[in-house]
């Protein structure tokens, strides 16, 4: 469903990806692994367009994608490494806004969300009082709510506690159950069934 | 347990969430939007101390005092109009939302005007008194401010959109977005000193209104062009 073709990405003058080539079948979730600097993030952020590709074809559901491309851009759901909400607003206010912009949303369909990722006890104090492991797990809400088939995750399990990492792995099962997509950057190995699993290296240290 | 099956909001839902949003943010934080107006009040007020408590000499200098400082406010408060958002990733998530990004930046433009150009607008006649300015001339002056600090939102946004990248862009902003609104000082203060003298001051008003109007149709889709190349 998502294909990627000899992408080639220059940060400045430092050439990050040279030739990164994948496809990814429904269902199933890309595990991007590398040393630090190699090029993770990068990779992750040129598929969504928020970088610029020098070289290189993006082709979702069988078409090549534009960059800034809004019928793709709908379809899919990004979590880079700091949560993206607002630290003077309430969880459920950060929820409501950040999917609102994607779909029509209940008050009671954000109840749902937040009761999912367990963060219903404290989805009403400023995120500014919450510590990173809650508000990523109220990022997780947003993205769950919005119910897009591709997920794009920086590093999903950085700064969540047991508990939290088990919801990830359960939330991104779920996912691949319904058919969806995942692409995640991780250090440690995702516990994923083998066919549901392919692996992506990018060579680093330069 | 699936989500709930989604539909797509319509870009008229997610234009009134981003306006919405903005302004709980900015009562949220008080401080942010008071700082323009404080900065526009004593720049106008030192004037009388400066210069001279006589009406009649203060009365002249008006226009130019009111637009200088409107113009120098509006500068200070657009560094805050993309700067948090940048940062804490929602900018990237509104490129990401599938909805149009000139759609969702306008509507932050407009809660932008909103919480500083109307305020400001509404000061005018307070400060105005203070400058020796004739009360039938303050319906002219709180229009003309209006008009004009629509225009000072939007062009401003094109810049704000062009330094996101820029640590401290503070003063590269104003160097860019001066010479854009020089257009809005010049009729503005003359539509302002028309309405001083009770003159007809529809000319001006007019050419304020055509800049307005230009810069609705072609700053959103400016700013936003902006913004994809500054959050790279």
């Amino acid at each position: 469903m998502l294909a990627v073709r000899n992408f080639h990405v220059f940060r400045g003058d430092r050439h990050v990806l040279r030739g990164v080539s994948f496809d990814l079948a429904a269902g199933c979730c890309l595990q991007v692994t590398g040393v630090n600097g190699a090029g993770k993030t990068t990779l992750l952020r040129a598929l969504c367009g928020l970088v610029d590709v020098e070289e290189g074809s993006l082709l979702w559901r069988g078409a090549a994608i534009e960059r800034s491309a809004s019928a793709f851009h709908a379809e899919l759901g990004y979590l880079g490494h700091d949560a993206p909400l607002k630290a003077d607003l309430t969880g459920r206010e950060n929820v409501r806004y950040a999917v609102g912009l994607r779909r029509p949303l209940a008050a009671a369909t954000v109840v749902r969300g937040l009761e999912r990722v367990g963060a219903g006890a404290f989805a009403d104090r400023p995120v500014r009082s919450l510590s990173a492991g809650q508000r990523r797990r109220i990022a997780f809400a947003a993205l769950w709510l919005c119910g897009v088939p591709l997920w794009i995750l920086d590093e999903p399990n950085t700064n969540l506690d047991t508990q939290g990492q088990a919801l990830v792995a359960g939330l991104i099962e779920e996912q691949l159950a319904a058919g969806g997509l995942v692409v995640a950057a991780v250090h440690q190995e995702l516990d994923l069934p083998p066919g549901r699993r392919v692996d992506l290296v990018i060579p680093g240290g330069r | 347990m699936n989500p709930p099956p989604a539909g797509r909001a319509s870009w008229a839902t997610a234009g009134r969430l981003v306006l919405e949003r903005d302004l709980r943010l900015a009562f949220r934080r008080s401080g942010q939007l008071v700082q323009p107006l404080a900065f526009f009040a004593v720049i106008t007020l030192l004037f009388p101390l400066a210069l001279t408590p006589e009406l009649a000499r203060l009365r002249e200098v008006a226009p130019g005092v009111l637009w200088i400082a409107a113009l120098l406010s509006s500068l200070l408060a657009l560094e805050f109009l993309f700067r948090d958002d940048a940062h804490d990733g929602t900018l990237e998530q509104f490129v990401l939302s599938g909805q149009s990004l000139t759609l969702l930046l306008f509507a932050k433009t407009v809660a932008h005007w909103m919480l500083t150009g109307l305020p400001l607008a509404v000061m005018a006649p307070v400060v105005g008194v203070a400058l020796g300015v004739p009360l039938q001339a303050l319906p002219g002056i709180l229009a003309a401010l209006a008009l004009g600090t629509v225009t000072l939102s939007l062009v401003g946004a094109i810049g704000a959109g062009l330094t996101l990248g820029v640590k401290r862009g503070g003063v590269l902003l104003s160097l860019l977005t001066l010479p854009l609104a020089v257009p809005i000082l010049v009729f503005g203060a003359r539509a302002t000193e028309l309405a001083i003298k009770g003159a007809d001051y529809a000319g001006p008003m007019y050419l304020l209104a055509a800049l307005a109007v230009l810069g609705l149709t072609l700053a959103p889709l400016a700013a936003a062009a902006a913004v994809r190349i500054g959050l790279e």
